[in-house]
């Protein structure tokens, strides 16, 4: 029987520590949405397990000064729910950690470990990439800076080197007239995976969309930015050929397979229709903003 | 029998009597049973579709330390093939001692191979993974057309079809009239093929079980299942313990829907207990519950319809090819009888096959077999109803069953509640209702035998007057708060004096497990006769005390009393002042009945469903939706309802998005909830439900089995409203969202919409 260690210490080095002298055997425990049910059904076998829950930047949600957000790797999707303005000036992001699980996996899953996960369909990883979150990482060869996009390497795996652990997101102040929005394709109404999720996050002045960043999930091994989207959107007054051309870049960035959550027909397609959708909502909020 | 009917108890909402226990987590499922020197048991199943078991070598497992048992299929009582059918209910032992452990071949993956007993459920699985199976792996087919063609990789080499080797293991057919007389009459005839795909009960509580054996054989199992006599009997027949040595206790159940009226785990656990002299406790995982226990066949279906041009029909076939999984006993029965009963056919033809493949072994799951071919038979109606310009309501009006008419299976029906259903459901205000865009509406009717058989109950007066009713039949679907009603309705006390149990087997007489509808039914009967007899004494005990005839004493509200001031004037003799005098007059009071009932009704529903399609992502919604359904007598409305809304619940899982997705090895793809898409509760509309109440003439309370009705015509009546909104036809199910999409894409399809 493989023994297994749980450390939880209050401080980062201490966590960074333990974690790289665990090498491959070393698992963060954030939430433990994934992590335990990985466990469970044998997937992973950990030596060591380091919950972050007691490192006190892991669970801050902090308001800079610049009039942006950071906010822990370890915040639950609830406690970021409660936060007084958060979710007015990221509905996009929220709304799509909140769709992470049920209501009770809220109280305990988090944004970091949904990125860390590594799973395409994860989320919030779409509006996280459209928001332009950076975050902010730490390891034995210290702390560094990365845009959140460039986080995943491929289906359960990160571009984070050894012993490195994520400490928060970094999302930008809003320019007046801002809004995000996220949604995804699924089956059911709740409780499910993305066959496809999208995040939109957008700047209108007068009516002329100033800004746009896109997120696609679920339809290639990362996430991804679609810049040829965002391109489309921009300078253009969100009218139908702006949205059909900024749709047809979504369908033409996605590279799916076929499997049991959808066709790539049909994944293929369904991003167009939600990049519509999603960019409408945005714009919808960004007007009031 | 006395018929009841001042009912200030039966038709009332009372409190579940296990509610308290199931909102607050005190109920005892099988898998919080737990005893000092407790052991666990894993399986060893099979990685391979369709293999032959060349030999299994289990030293190196039996050599880790804490293992403490291993047994393979030498451990369980063989039951040859060539000596013969063993029926046990509608379970052949052949095929269930060859489900519960592989014995010359594996026949699906999930299989069980070998079973291992250790102080530690991570010790357990070690073993099993150093168990050694030589396998000569072979050819499989999963789908019905891969099963059934010519060349196909034949699963029971001793199986024969027409002469041949086939996986075709049984075929029954139900025949009326003239079939091709029939369709000579007809002005209009449509034929439309079918497939269904295999889906789960989707029950939350994983199997399983916790088993003693004493050294002198004495055996205790807790666990889950529909029937804990079904429980003793198979576990005897497969271990060679006699029933009277196992005494089997029923846990409370989470869920079974069909799916728990056979043994996975018992006869193991049981052998490894003998085997070590520790208890065992097994529990499935729910990738083993996927894997491994039946779900429902998936289907192959063709009907023709013929009608005449005024709206009759004067003749139809159904064809309905069933998956039985790996051992024969696909649930034909069910579609070949039910699918064409709510209707009255002169001419008919309804044939099944029971078709064996690799994957898991079925198992009953809600009307078993009567969804799939009323899935196919209403979708077909539905298409000669437009053709007729009638509306479907009507067209089902036209020829329905009644009193009198001839069922294909057999029956001529008594007095039935058919055409009330397809009354109210038109009187409905949700079919009145208007519809909107991309909005449409459908309909469907369905029929279920309902059952009645075995039933032992006691029922005692404890010291202090109340009541302690024990029946023999685990509860799925709220039958002990239909006791209590019925029984305090008897009695003439507050229902929250009776309380109603689910005896063990060794301690209340046998009664056949909960099944086809048959639970109130037939406990309901023994319970009334029971308190019949409880009666009578409590009559004879007050005629004793006033020295009277008893003739002269009647019981109401609870007590006896002079049958009027003639008999003389004597004060009420309540059931607690009776039951205080007892010792002196006569001792205990209490009385038990048991009977093979008989007197079941077949139960019939209309429903009708609204959706709404979201055609840019192909995503169907029930909008709205109403169970019409004829329920005999609601004892308790509440849980009559809820048998109502959960059979909609599954059926709308089943219609809209459950499947079992396989992989290109034969391996199931989707184990587990988030990909075996069940609805929740954010899908579903709040069901209404409109009870009809034709009551059954030979139940005392005029009970007929309702449970499994609501789940026949859910899928039909889905199909029929998705083509009402779009205007296309479905014949396949799941209608999942890339499955509309693809169709609605379909240029033809954006040309009609143009």
């Amino acid at each position: 029987m493989t023994e297994l260690r749980y450390l939880a210490p209050n401080s980062l080095d201490e966590a960074i520590k333990a974690f790289a002298a665990a090498g491959s055997a070393g698992r963060i425990l954030a939430g433990g949405t994934d992590l335990l049910v990985q466990m469970r059904a044998g997937v992973v076998k950990p030596g060591l397990i380091v919950d972050i829950k007691k490192i006190a930047e892991m669970t801050e949600i902090e308001q800079t000064a610049d009039g942006g957000f950071r906010v822990g790797a370890a915040v639950s999707g609830m406690a970021l729910h409660d936060h007084a303005s958060f979710g007015k000036v990221w509905p996009g992001v929220l709304e799509a950690v909140n769709l992470i699980g049920s209501k009770q996996v809220q109280g305990r899953a988090s944004a970091g470990g949904n990125l860390c996960n590594g799973s395409p369909a994860g989320d919030s990883v779409p509006a996280m990439v459209a928001a332009g979150a950076i975050v902010t990482v730490q390891g034995p060869d210290g702390r560094r800076e990365m845009p959140v996009e460039q986080v995943p390497a491929g289906p359960g795996r990160t571009n984070f080197k050894p012993g490195e652990i994520l400490v928060s997101f970094t999302l930008p102040p809003r320019p007046k007239g801002s809004s995000d929005a996220y949604l995804r394709m699924i089956p059911r109404t709740e409780m499910d995976i993305a066959v496809v999720g999208l995040g939109v996050s957008l700047t209108l002045k007068d009516g002329v969309c100033t800004a746009a960043r896109v997120g696609l999930g679920a339809v290639a091994p990362t996430v991804l930015l679609v810049e040829a989207a965002a391109k489309a959107l921009i300078g253009s007054k969100l009218d139908e050929a702006a949205l059909n051309a900024a749709a047809a870049a979504c369908s033409a960035a996605c590279r799916p397979i076929d499997d049991k959550r959808g066709t790539i027909a049909y994944r293929t397609k369904v991003a167009g229709v939600l990049l519509k959708r999603t960019t409408a909502i945005a714009a919808q909020r960004a007007k009031g903003n | 029998m006395t018929v009841v009917t001042n009912n200030k108890w039966i038709g009332q909402r009372t409190i579940r009597p296990d509610g308290m226990d199931k909102v607050t987590g005190r109920a005892q499922f099988a898998a919080d049973t737990n005893m000092p020197g407790m052991i666990w048991g894993k399986v060893l199943r099979s990685p391979h579709a369709h293999a032959r078991i060349k030999s299994i070598n289990t030293a190196k497992a039996e050599a880790l330390p804490g293992v403490k048992a291993v047994v393979t299929a030498r451990d369980i009582v063989d039951f040859p093939i060539e000596k013969g059918a063993v029926m046990l209910g509608i379970q052949d032992m052949r095929w269930m001692c060859r489900n519960v452990m592989a014995r010359e071949k594996a026949l699906f993956p999930g299989h069980p191979i070998a079973a291992v007993a250790a102080t530690s459920e991570a010790i357990a699985a070690e073993a099993c993974n150093l168990i050694e199976v030589d396998y000569e792996v072979l050819p499989f087919a999963i789908e019905i057309e891969d099963a059934i063609k010519s060349d196909a990789p034949i699963l029971h080499e001793f199986n024969k079809f027409e002469g041949k080797p086939s996986n075709i293991a049984g075929r029954i057919e139900h025949k009326k009239g003239d079939l091709a007389e029939g369709f000579k009459k007809a002005d209009i005839v449509i034929e439309r093929s079918f497939t269904t795909r295999p889906v789960h009960q989707g029950y939350i509580e994983p199997h399983a079980c916790l088993i003693s054996v004493a050294p002198d054989g004495k055996t205790t199992i807790w666990s889950s299942s529909q029937g804990q006599f079904m429980v003793r009997a198979m576990t005897a027949h497969l271990t060679g313990i006699p029933q009277s040595d196992i005494r089997a206790i029923p846990a409370e159940i989470g869920g079974g829907f069909g799916g728990k009226t056979i043994v996975y785990l018992e006869p193991l656990a049981t052998l490894l207990a003998k085997k070590s002299g520790r208890p065992v406790k097994m529990v499935m995982t729910r990738e083993e519950v996927m894997r491994a226990t039946g779900p429902t066949s998936g289907s192959k279906s063709t009907v023709k319809i013929g009608a005449t041009k005024d709206g009759k029909i004067v003749a139809a076939h159904g064809t309905f090819y069933l998956q039985a999984g790996a051992l024969p006993g696909s649930p034909i029965r069910g579609a070949v009888g039910c699918s064409f009963t709510p209707y009255d056919i002169p001419n008919l033809l309804s044939e099944g096959y029971d078709v064996c493949s690799n994957r898991s072994k079925v198992a009953a799951y809600r009307a078993p077999g009567a969804p799939i071919g009323a899935y196919a038979v209403e979708c077909v109606l539905d298409e000669v109803a437009e053709v007729l310009k009638m509306d479907p309501l009507d067209f089902r009006l036209k020829n329905a069953a009644k009193e009198g008419t001839k069922a294909a299976h057999g029956p001529t029906f008594p007095r039935i509640g058919y055409i009330e259903t397809v009354e109210a459901a038109k009187a409905s205000d949700h079919y009145k209702a208007p519809l909107g865009k991309l909005q449409g509406r459908g309909v469907a009717s369905g029929f279920w035998f309902n059952a009645g058989g075995e039933s032992s109950a006691q029922v005692n007066i404890t010291e202090d007057g109340n009541v302690v009713v024990t029946t023999g039949h685990p509860d799925i679907g709220g039958s002990r708060a239909g006791i209590a009603n019925i029984c305090a309705e008897l009695l003439g006390i507050d229902y929250r004096r009776v309380s109603v149990i689910i005896g063990d087997t060794q301690t209340i007489g046998f009664s056949n497990l909960t099944g086809g509808s048959r639970v109130l039914f037939a406990s309901s009967i023994v319970v009334t006769q029971s308190t019949e007899q409880i009666i009578k004494t409590l009559r004879e005990r007050a005629a004793k005390i006033w020295e009277i005839d008893p003739e002269a004493v009647k019981w109401e509200d609870g007590a006896a009393h002079p049958v009027s001031p003639n008999a003389g004037q004597f004060p009420p003799l309540t059931l607690k002042d009776l039951a205080e005098k007892a010792p002196a007059m006569g001792g205990p009071i209490g009385a038990g009945v048991q009977l093979n009932t008989t007197g079941a009704d077949g139960g019939f529903g209309t429903h009708i469903c609204d959706v709404e399609v979201d055609v840019d992502l192909g995503i169907a919604r029930v909008t709205r939706y109403t169970a019409v359904q004829d329920v005999g007598r609601a004892i308790h409305p509440g849980y009559v309802e809820g048998q109502l809304q959960g059979g909609v619940a599954q059926g709308i899982g089943w219609a809209l998005n459950e499947e079992y997705i396989y992989t290109k090895e034969g391996k199931v793809d989707n184990p587990g909830f988030l990909d075996y898409r069940m609805p929740v509760c954010s899908d579903l509309p709040m069901i209404d439900c409109i009870m009809v109440e034709v009551p059954n003439p030979k139940h005392p309370q005029g009970v007929k089995g309702v449970g499994e009705v609501p789940l026949v015509p859910v899928m039909a009546a889905v199909a029929n409203a998705i083509y009402n909104a779009l205007g296309k036809r479905f014949y396949a199910l799941p209608m999942s969202p890339p499955k509309v999409l693809e169709v609605i894409d379909a240029p033809e399809t954006r040309q009609a919409a143009e």
